[in-house]
């Protein structure tokens, strides 16, 4: 019986490898729902252990589906907090998908952010059309050549990309600390570390401000599903992105048929990058309106998550960026409505990886489901 | 493939050499740099102060002449440099970059001291207490990493520990707390090692996973409980202890011999690990499955119950490490309060060349750095105080840049073993 289920699980893992389109889908589809259940069940227990009673339990998750989806002003938040995930989880999955681990989108976004909004308000004389697209450019750039720099270091010598991101992180908090302070970035008369604001004209509009002045969804929407579909064209259908593949996949047969590593590595970490920072300028020019000490709010690292939950594939980053969005609004309406601290998102989102980045936990919570799965597969 | 062996060794050699080559160009801009800036700006004396009013040695004060010591100190560096550079010394590379680093430090430090007073003693004791967890997390790393496992999640057995000690202690004092610590701590190396072993999950992933769950259980109770109960996060702290006599001797005395439970917990653990890896029958099978599982699986050895045991041991040195941060300094937990020492402590453990040796060494750079930058502060220097913070996670990426070509990770590190 048990060797009849290894070997059931070995022809499936190469049937995977034969079709992984249909294995991919189902993936996608049966692993995710028992994982955010299975969260949601643990998120439940540990609010049970720190004293929370049952009917505020039920009434916080009432409230968490209520402020992700249950009214327009809750899709908008929701919709808001997802644009930055979405983008940087683009920036980390094509990172993955080249074999890189950048832990450095916290740190990108942040330097992205900054630049976004010096060169906004800088400029405040130049037009709408020009200067909206001169900063999101500007928060692309400097997040690309921050995040060149553990992709150099990584190509030229060897400095592993986990270790050299983790600093740059560590660096780009005191480096922002500093930038806010200087005299020209500073809003004059403040004494703390925050920076002039961001001009009308280059601040990405909000987008349902006719219906009620309190929505704050803006225009970094289409800059999110632009960004789904270009890199989904980079990743899938030129040869660049055949290239970061191949050289994820096998970096040695890469290497054996021409493809050049170094220069993977660096334009691979370069436009993760970019999209990081690109999350970075659409967060200070769509909704902050400024940047100030740690604007970035943990995006960065949260952005591992959801490139990891939607399997390193841009449609899939998509939607968990959009389910993190939809915890992440649900959670401040949850702690609002209950009392429960918004923290316990976060115990709720790692539980999720953890399930999502082991199948074979899932399998062996939950062998039931995927018997019946299995069967539904093996049918011709 | 028809590679030449001969070609296969001349492109290694030129590769040490290039590396020779750049950190001998590194070495005479960090000369030039000295000059530049440290130059001009040195008048007067630095005075160190060797010995702290009320010590039962008393030594003198060690007066440094500060523009001379800065113009010896670059030259010196430039000859390292140019000999470097034009040689080409394979041997002497990370010498040279870490001698260099050492005399940029000591220019440094004259030149912030210069016309001033400044306690040497003092120094070196905070710098040995801030190295402690950091030298933990890289014992740690070392532990789970020779068996073959990558741990990115010290941060958060780290941060499990620190929490741990600070609500167990407070209930029950701080030998509980400690011992709950190291439970805690252990109870998550053991979850790495079954999320990595037994369900083959990518070892990355795992790690950053157990660092969000941590972060965020921690941050929940704390913001949850800790608010509401204050009694439940008010530990006792485990004071300094001196050595008689050892805690006497002039400079290292205090650094070494007077300290709290963790400074000596730590430097014990590193010697302790030490022996078990390098001289002990199972240190070896340890290392064994960490370079050819394969192999050590063929000759009898189980794979699966070594990993599983280092990784737990890993993370019991981990959560010993954590409690330092409530139990060995303020005796509260704080959200996120191990601010990135973890990941310090894998940075330490590479720098350290996978030897716990190497990471308590690694880890006391890091250490004088945090410290430095503290006491640097009160001097004044008119360097802004942000770059100073940054400086020692600069040396971290020069490090691991310069160092990495010499320093080999276990071959088998960070793959999963799946047994035939």
């Amino acid at each position: 019986m048990t060797t009849q289920g290894t070997l059931d699980a070995a022809s499936r893992a190469l049937l995977k490898r034969a079709a992984p389109g249909r294995a991919a889908f189902e993936d996608l589809v049966v692993v995710p729902v028992f994982a955010v259940i299975v969260a949601l069940v643990l998120g439940a227990l540990t609010m049970l252990a720190t004293d929370v009673d049952l009917p505020t339990i039920g009434r916080s998750y009432v409230a968490l589906l209520v402020g992700a989806v249950g009214s327009l002003n809750a899709i908008s938040e929701t919709l808001t907090a997802a644009i930055p995930l979405v983008l940087a989880g683009l920036g980390l999955a094509l990172g993955f998908r080249a074999g890189l681990f950048n832990i450095g989108a916290e740190g990108q976004l942040l330097m992205g952010g900054i630049a976004a909004v010096i060169v906004g308000f800088s400029l405040p004389g130049l037009p709408f059309a020009l200067l909206m697209p001169l900063c999101l450019l500007a928060g692309a750039l400097v997040g690309a050549l921050y995040a060149s720099i553990a992709g150099w270091l990584r190509a030229a010598t060897g400095a592993h990309e986990v270790i050299s991101t983790i600093m740059l992180n560590l660096i780009s908090y005191r480096l922002l600390d500093y930038i806010l302070r200087l005299p020209t970035v500073q809003l004059s008369g403040r004494a703390d570390p925050i920076s002039k604001p961001v001009p009308l004209n280059a601040a990405l509009p909000r987008l349902l401000d006719w219906i009620d002045p309190n929505l704050r969804l803006h225009a970094g929407v289409f800059l999110m599903l632009a960004a789904v579909a270009v890199v989904y064209w980079l990743l899938f259908r030129t040869k660049l992105g055949f290239e970061f593949r191949a050289s994820g996949e096998n970096p040695d047969a890469a290497r054996y048929a021409g493809i050049r590593a170094g220069w993977v590595i660096v334009l691979a970490m370069a436009i993760a990058g970019a999209l990081a920072g690109l999350a970075g300028a659409s967060q200070v020019l769509g909704v902050l309106g400024r940047a100030t000490p740690g604007f970035s709010a943990g995006i960065g690292f949260d952005a591992i998550a959801v490139a990891l939950l939607g399997r390193s594939h841009p449609v899939g980053v998509l939607l968990a960026g959009l389910l993190f969005g939809a915890l992440e609004a649900g959670g401040r309406q949850m702690q609002v409505d209950a009392g429960v601290s918004i923290d316990l998102i976060g115990i709720i989102q790692a539980l999720i990886i953890v399930f999502i980045a082991a199948p074979l936990l899932v399998r062996a919570i939950f062998p039931w489901g995927f018997r019946r799965h299995g069967s539904e597969e093996n049918r011709p | 493939m028809t590679a030449n062996p001969m070609t296969a060794v001349a492109r290694v050699k030129t590769g040490h050499e290039r590396r020779a080559r750049y950190t001998g160009g590194v070495l005479v801009l960090l000369a030039l740099f000295v000059v530049v800036v440290f130059g001009p700006g040195a008048y007067g004396d630095a005075t160190f102060r060797l010995s702290r009013p009320g010590d039962a040695v008393v030594l003198g004060d060690l007066v440094v002449p500060a523009a001379p010591f800065i113009y010896v100190a670059a030259s010196l560096l430039a000859f390292l440099g140019a000999r470097q550079f034009l040689r080409g010394g394979v041997r002497w590379t990370s010498l040279s970059l870490g001698l260099g680093l050492a005399l940029v430090v000591l220019a440094f430090l004259v030149w912030a001291t210069a016309g001033n007073a400044f306690s040497l003693t003092g120094m070196l004791q905070a710098t040995m207490v801030r190295a402690v967890p950091i030298a933990l997390g890289g014992l740690a790393g070392v532990m789970c990493e020779r068996a073959g496992v990558v741990n990115i999640a010290i941060e958060g057995m780290l941060l499990a520990g620190a929490f741990t000690g600070a609500l167990v202690g407070s209930v029950i004092g701080g030998w509980g707390g400690l011992l709950s610590a190291v439970v805690i701590g252990g109870l998550f190396g053991f979850i790495l090692a079954a999320l990595v072993v037994t369900y083959r999950m990518d070892q990355i992933i795992a790690g950053v996973v157990i660092n969000l769950f941590v972060l965020g259980l921690t941050s929940y109770v704390s913001s949850q409980v800790f608010s509401q109960y204050r009694g439940l996060n008010n530990a006792p702290v485990f004071r300094s202890w001196k050595v008689p006599l050892l805690g006497d001797i002039p400079v290292i005395g205090p650094m070494l011999f007077n300290q709290n439970l963790f400074v000596y917990g730590a430097l014990a653990l590193v010697a302790l690990a030490t022996y078990y890896l390098f001289h002990t029958r199972s240190g070896l099978r340890a290392r064994a499955v960490g370079e050819h599982p394969r192999a050590a699986d063929t000759l009898g050895i189980n794979v699966y119950r070594i990993r599983y045991l280092h990784v737990t041991m890993g993370g019991m040195v981990a959560g010993f490490g954590g409690a330092w941060f409530t139990l060995g300094s303020v005796g509260r937990f704080d959200e996120d309060m191990t601010g990135g020492r973890g990941f310090i402590g894998l940075a330490a453990m590479i720098f350290g060349r996978w030897h716990p040796v190497g990471a308590l060494g690694a880890a006391l750079v890091f250490g004088f750095a945090d410290s430095l930058q503290q006491k640097l502060a009160l001097l004044g220097t008119g360097v802004p105080s942000e770059f100073l913070a940054m400086s020692p996670y600069i040396a971290t990426i020069i490090v691991v840049a310069g160092l990495v070509g010499r320093a080999r990770p276990p071959a088998a590190d960070g793959k999963a073993y799946v047994k035939e």
